[in-house]
Parts: C-alpha cells; sequence; structure tokens
C-alpha cells in the first residue's frame, strides 16, 4: 500500500507553485540549490514519516 | 615520527617451559596480542578459572596509534576485570559534548544524564594506562601466562584445536590450543595465515591525529568543529586526556601528502592555528586514513577473531577498542562454559551471531559519522551544509548532525534470550547489558547493582513478602529488598521490578530472561537455553 498523497492536496495548486516559484527568484543556480537542498530537509522531517520518504525519493527518480 | 614520545613501559622476555618440553605441551586457551582486548580476554577467561597463555610479539607497551575515550559499558567490563575504579580515578571523566559550525557553537549533548551508575559514560585514558593496568592485573593471576616477544609465525588446524610455531629471541617452539583466540589487531598475523579475506570500504580522506602537552584551563568536554576559520573548510576535534596532554585531530582531505604533513614543522603552524595564544609540545603525531570492514566469519574451526583483527571501524564515535573489549567479555563466559562442560559446542556460535550484530551496527554508525564529515560529492555536501545551515535554528537538523555517534552497548537480537512473556517497561532491555542502579547492602553501605553481582548465571529477585526462592543449580540469587536495598527505588524504576518480578543475567551482565513471579522451571529452562544445552 503505498503512503505517499500523490492526488493534489492544495486548495489552490497555482499558489502553492507560485510561492516556490518567487522562493528561487533572482537566485542563481547554486543559491536555489541551497534553498532546494534545506526546503527537503524542512519538509521531509514535517512528514516525518520514512516510508513516505522514500516512495517520494523513488518517485522523483522514476519521473522525467 | 610517528612516535615522538618513546614507548613508555618495558617487559622482559622469559623462557616459557613448553620451549623444553620433550613432546608438544597443548593448552586449553591461547590469546594471540596482548593489546587491551587481548589483555581483557585473558583475564577474563583466567577469572572464570580457565588457565590462560598470551602471547604477544613485543615487549613494550605505550607506542603506535591509539584510543583514548572508553565507554560506559567498556568501564562496567573493566570493573568486573578488577581494573574499573583505577582507570577511572586516573582518566578524564566527560560527558559534555559540543558541536560547533564555523566558529559557532550548534549545540551541546549530555551523554549521562541520569544519576546512580557506578561509571561515567566516558573516560579519556591514553590506551598505554589502560594496557599498563590491565598488565599489572594480569601479573596477580597465576593461571595467566604472558609471553613477551612471542611471535606467531606458524598456524595448523587441527581437527580439535590448533597448533602454533612462535618465534622468540631464542628461536622456534611449537605448541598447541584447543581454542586460539586471535587478538592482534587490524593487521593480524592469524588472518593472514588462514588467509581470510578481509573486505569493506576505504576511506579516502586523511586525518592528522596529535596529541599534545599543553597547560590549558579548556573545559572538559568533547569539541567539535565543522569547518572552523582555523582549518578552512574541514573538520576538527579536540579532547583532554591526563597529564594536561590533549588530542587534537584534523581532518585534511584525501589529496593531502602523509610524508609533508608529518613535518614537525607543518603540523606544530595547523596546531598553532587551533591551540593559539596556549604554547604547547607535541607528544605523537599520525597521518591515518581508515576502513570499515570486517571478516565474514569471527569463528573459523578452533580460531576465533575479537576486536581489530575481527572488524575495523572509523574512529569516530570511540567504537574500535570498545567494541573489542566487549567481543572479549561476550566470547571468555562462553568458552569458559563449553571447556568446563557447562554449555553445548553452539554457545561459542552464539559468539559470533552476537558480535557480528554488534560490528554492523558499529559499522553502519560509523560510515553514516564519515559520510556526514566527508560528503562524496559536491551534492552530498549541499545537503550536508543545509543540515549545518538549519542546526541552529531547528532541533531536527541538530538531530540530524552527525560528528560521531557515541559507542553505547548493542541490544542483541540473541537466541540465547527466552521471549518475554509479559510487557516490561523501564531502561533494562532483553539481551543488553544490565542498567547499573544504586543500591544499599544490607549493612547500609551504598553498592552498585553491577558491583554486587557474581559473574556467573544470576537470579536477580524483588523481594515479595516470602522468604527468598531456593536457587536453581549454577545459578546465584540476589534478593533485592534483603541483599540488596533499593532505597532509591531507581532499581524498580530501571526494570519495571514489581514484588516477585525475577531477571535472569548471563555471566556478562546481559539479561536474558524475566518474569513477574519466580518459576523455578521457567527459570532453570531459560537457564539451559542461554547455556545451549
Amino acid at each position: 500500500m503505498p503512503k505517499l498523497a500523490t492526488a493534489s492536496r492544495f486548495a489552490d495548486p497555482d499558489a502553492a507553485y507560485l510561492a516556490l516559484v518567487e522562493a528561487r527568484r533572482n537566485l542563481s543556480d547554486a543559491q536555489a540549490a541551497e534553498l532546494d537542498s534545506k526546503l527537503v530537509l524542512i519538509l521531509a522531517n514535517h512528514v516525518g514519516d520514512l516510508d513516505v520518504l522514500r516512495e517520494a525519493i523513488a518517485l522523483a527518480k522514476e519521473s522525467r | 615520527m610517528n612516535a615522538l614520545r618513546k614507548s613508555i613501559y618495558h617487559y622482559g622476555y622469559r623462557r616459557a617451559r613448553d620451549q623444553d618440553a620433550e613432546t608438544v605441551v597443548r593448552h586449553p586457551v591461547v590469546v594471540v596480542g596482548a593489546g587491551p582486548v587481548g589483555l581483557a580476554a585473558a583475564i577474563d577467561l583466567s577469572l572464570r578459572g580457565v588457565p590462560v597463555v598470551l602471547l604477544d610479539d613485543a615487549d613494550r607497551i605505550g607506542e603506535g596509534s591509539r584510543g583514548i575515550c572508553w565507554s560506559k559499558r567498556t568501564l562496567e567490563i573493566l570493573d568486573r576485570l578488577g581494573v574499573g575504579e583505577r582507570l577511572v580515578e586516573h582518566g578524564v571523566t566527560w560527558k559534555l559534548g559540543k558541536v560547533f559550525c564555523g566558529d559557532e557553537l550548534l549545540f551541546s549533548f549530555d551523554l549521562l544524564p541520569e544519576e546512580g551508575h557506578k561509571m561515567p559514560a566516558f573516560i579519556n585514558l591514553q590506551q598505554f594506562y589502560l594496557e599498563k593496568a590491565l598488565v599489572d592485573r594480569s601479573l596477580e593471576l597465576p593461571n595467566l601466562d604472558l609471553r613477551w616477544k612471542n611471535r606467531v609465525v606458524g598456524l595448523d588446524r587441527l581437527n580439535d584445536g590448533a597448533r602454533l610455531t612462535v618465534e622468540t629471541p631464542e628461536g622456534r617452539y611449537r605448541f598447541d590450543a584447543d581454542w586460539l583466540i586471535a587478538a592482534d589487531g587490524a593487521r593480524s598475523t592469524l588472518r593472514g595465515l588462514l588467509g581470510l579475506d578481509f573486505a569493506g570500504v576505504t576511506f579516502e580522506d586523511k586525518f592528522l591525529i596529535a596529541d599534545v602537552h599543553m597547560a590549558a584551563d579548556f573545559p572538559t568536554e568533547r569539541r567539535f568543529w565543522f569547518a572552523p576559520s582555523f582549518h578552512s573548510g574541514q573538520s576538527a576535534l579536540m579532547h583532554r586526556q591526563p597529564d594536561d596532554v590533549w588530542r587534537i585531530d584534523l581532518q585534511l582531505g584525501p589529496d593531502a601528502d602523509p610524508q609533508a604533513e608529518q613535518e614537525p614543522a607543518r603540523v606544530r603552524a595547523r596546531l598553532e592555528k587551533v591551540l593559539a595564544p596556549h604554547a604547547f609540545e607535541l607528544e605523537w603525531v599520525s597521518i591515518y586514513t581508515f576502513n570499515c570492514r570486517r571478516l565474514d566469519r569471527f569463528i573459523h574451526d578452533r580460531v576465533v577473531f575479537i576486536g581489530d583483527a575481527a572488524h575495523q571501524v572509523s574512529p569516530f564515535g570511540a567504537r574500535g577498542a570498545n567494541s573489542g573489549i566487549q567481543d572479549a567479555e561476550n566470547l571468555a563466559w562462553k568458552l569458559a562454559a563449553v571447556l568446563k562442560g557447562e554449555a553445548g559446542h553452539t554457545l561459542i556460535a552464539s559468539y559470533e551471531h552476537e558480535r557480528i550484530q554488534a560490528a554492523d551496527e558499529n559499522i553502519g554508525h560509523s560510515t553514516r559519522s564519515t559520510d556526514f564529515m566527508s560528503p562524496h560529492s559536491s551534492a552530498e555536501r549541499r545537503l550536508r551544509d543545509a543540515v549545518l545551515a538549519l542546526a541552529p535554528s531547528a532541533e531536527f537538523a541538530r538531530r540530524m548532525v552527525n560528528s560521531g555517534r557515541l559507542s553505547v552497548a548493542t541490544v542483541y537480537d540473541s537466541r540465547l534470550s527466552t521471549p518475554d512473556n509479559t510487557a516490561f517497561a523501564g531502561a533494562a532491555k532483553l539481551s543488553a547489558p544490565l542498567p547499573d542502579a544504586p543500591l544499599a547492602r544490607r549493612d547500609g553501605k551504598p553498592a552498585h547493582l553491577l558491583e554486587s553481582l557474581s559473574g556467573g548465571f544470576e537470579i536477580v529477585y524483588v523481594k515479595n513478602g516470602n522468604p527468598g526462592p531456593p536457587a536453581p543449580e549454577g545459578v546465584a540469587v540476589t534478593v533485592i529488598g534483603e541483599d540488596l536495598l533499593d532505597r532509591q527505588g531507581l532499581f524498580a524504576e530501571r526494570f519495571d521490578a514489581t514484588p516477585g518480578a525475577t531477571f535472569l543475567v548471563r555471566p556478562d551482565q546481559h539479561l536474558c530472561a524475566r518474569w513477574r513471579s519466580f518459576d523455578a522451571t521457567a527459570i532453570a529452562r531459560a537457564h539451559q537455553r542461554a547455556l545451549q544445552r
């Protein structure tokens, strides 16, 4: 049974995407990569479930 | 200049009676290697009534790369062997650690927040002092025959033992052993003589390790820096030892030139940046890399590998010598029980089963610490640096910062243990060493639980109105509330010990069964199981 939610959970998906876009506006590649690393850690801890994290990693790696 | 300091203690070669024997002499147990691990094994066996021959190829101690951090569980073992108090008195007791990023304090930690343990979380003490204490102890034991300048050059496997060829200053001689314990370190001669593969991961990063003599009033704590200004971009570790000696460990990266980095002027320049404005003298310097690896099997017929001869880890976490001494204790009582005919041969196999679990746990921790300190790529470094950047503001990130997870005893998945039939709360865990607890003797004198144990199988029973139960054969009985008094209630808390609760303890102080009430049949069955009879 997969535990990772892949159905949309945001009431306003465009606003969520915009927040992520705005966070990296005017950042260099290196700065954006640094930001993403922190975000990954913060959100992974918020999820707090290793199974979900592993499913998310698998999904990120297989989708292109 | 691997050893600025000359060796500290010298011992003499003495001719052994075996060398003049008409026929080949046979000994029940021969231990090869008189380092901390071999000495601990030999002393433990000797105290259990097994005559032991202990061989070492040198005749001195105080040279070579050395451990300094001795963990609580190791100290408890050494206390049982009779040197624990001496070592704690001599060593530097510490329990505080601080982790810095750049020059900012990220967080600090306390390793033993709980009172009522006889032994501290850690002491720092130069390995040669520990070896000296163990050698002194071994000289008190008439059935322990320590032979210096005895170098093993040949090993033939026999059906029920091993034949050794040993080189001495007076030539070679041979003798046989029912059991041979290989405690001859990371470059084990015996491993080589048996042609055993020692595979694992080699880490490329080079580290500078230095002991310096310095009068400084830095606090007694483990300090670890990620990328401090005094050592750009790399990690650094500082630890206090007795005699105003400080251990400094500096990461140099994979490309460092080991020869050039050991030049005294270069070492001094690096250390001045760390230690300024304090004046210091170099005691000992070395460059090291490390491996994480182990033997596939620790038992090869009658040859049993313990310590670094069986497994190697990085030094971060104090898991090398500490786990070796824990190997020694795990093997000693089992071997003694088998030699005395009290246990089945499969008890020896449980040494391998349990200590491979410990080795894998140690290798896992050590590898993860190393991966955190030395990221393999810029992508991995970015993630590591993100953890460090978040650490000051987020607790979850501080928990991910890994400067070495310090050694604690392994909880075995052990076939010697009888599974619980009711739930127990508290710190005590099945198949793990008992947590210590402060108690009082009948005469009111304070005592600790672990130092009060007999060293054999033992029932710890909580008094329940009636007089204490009869002891099953081969099992000592201690009654809490009679032999030992739990005035502070900490035994009850740590063991979830309700009246009548009964705990079966192995000779190595591990809990192997527990019940809510005393049941002689259940105890006898659990005892048989723990002896694999």
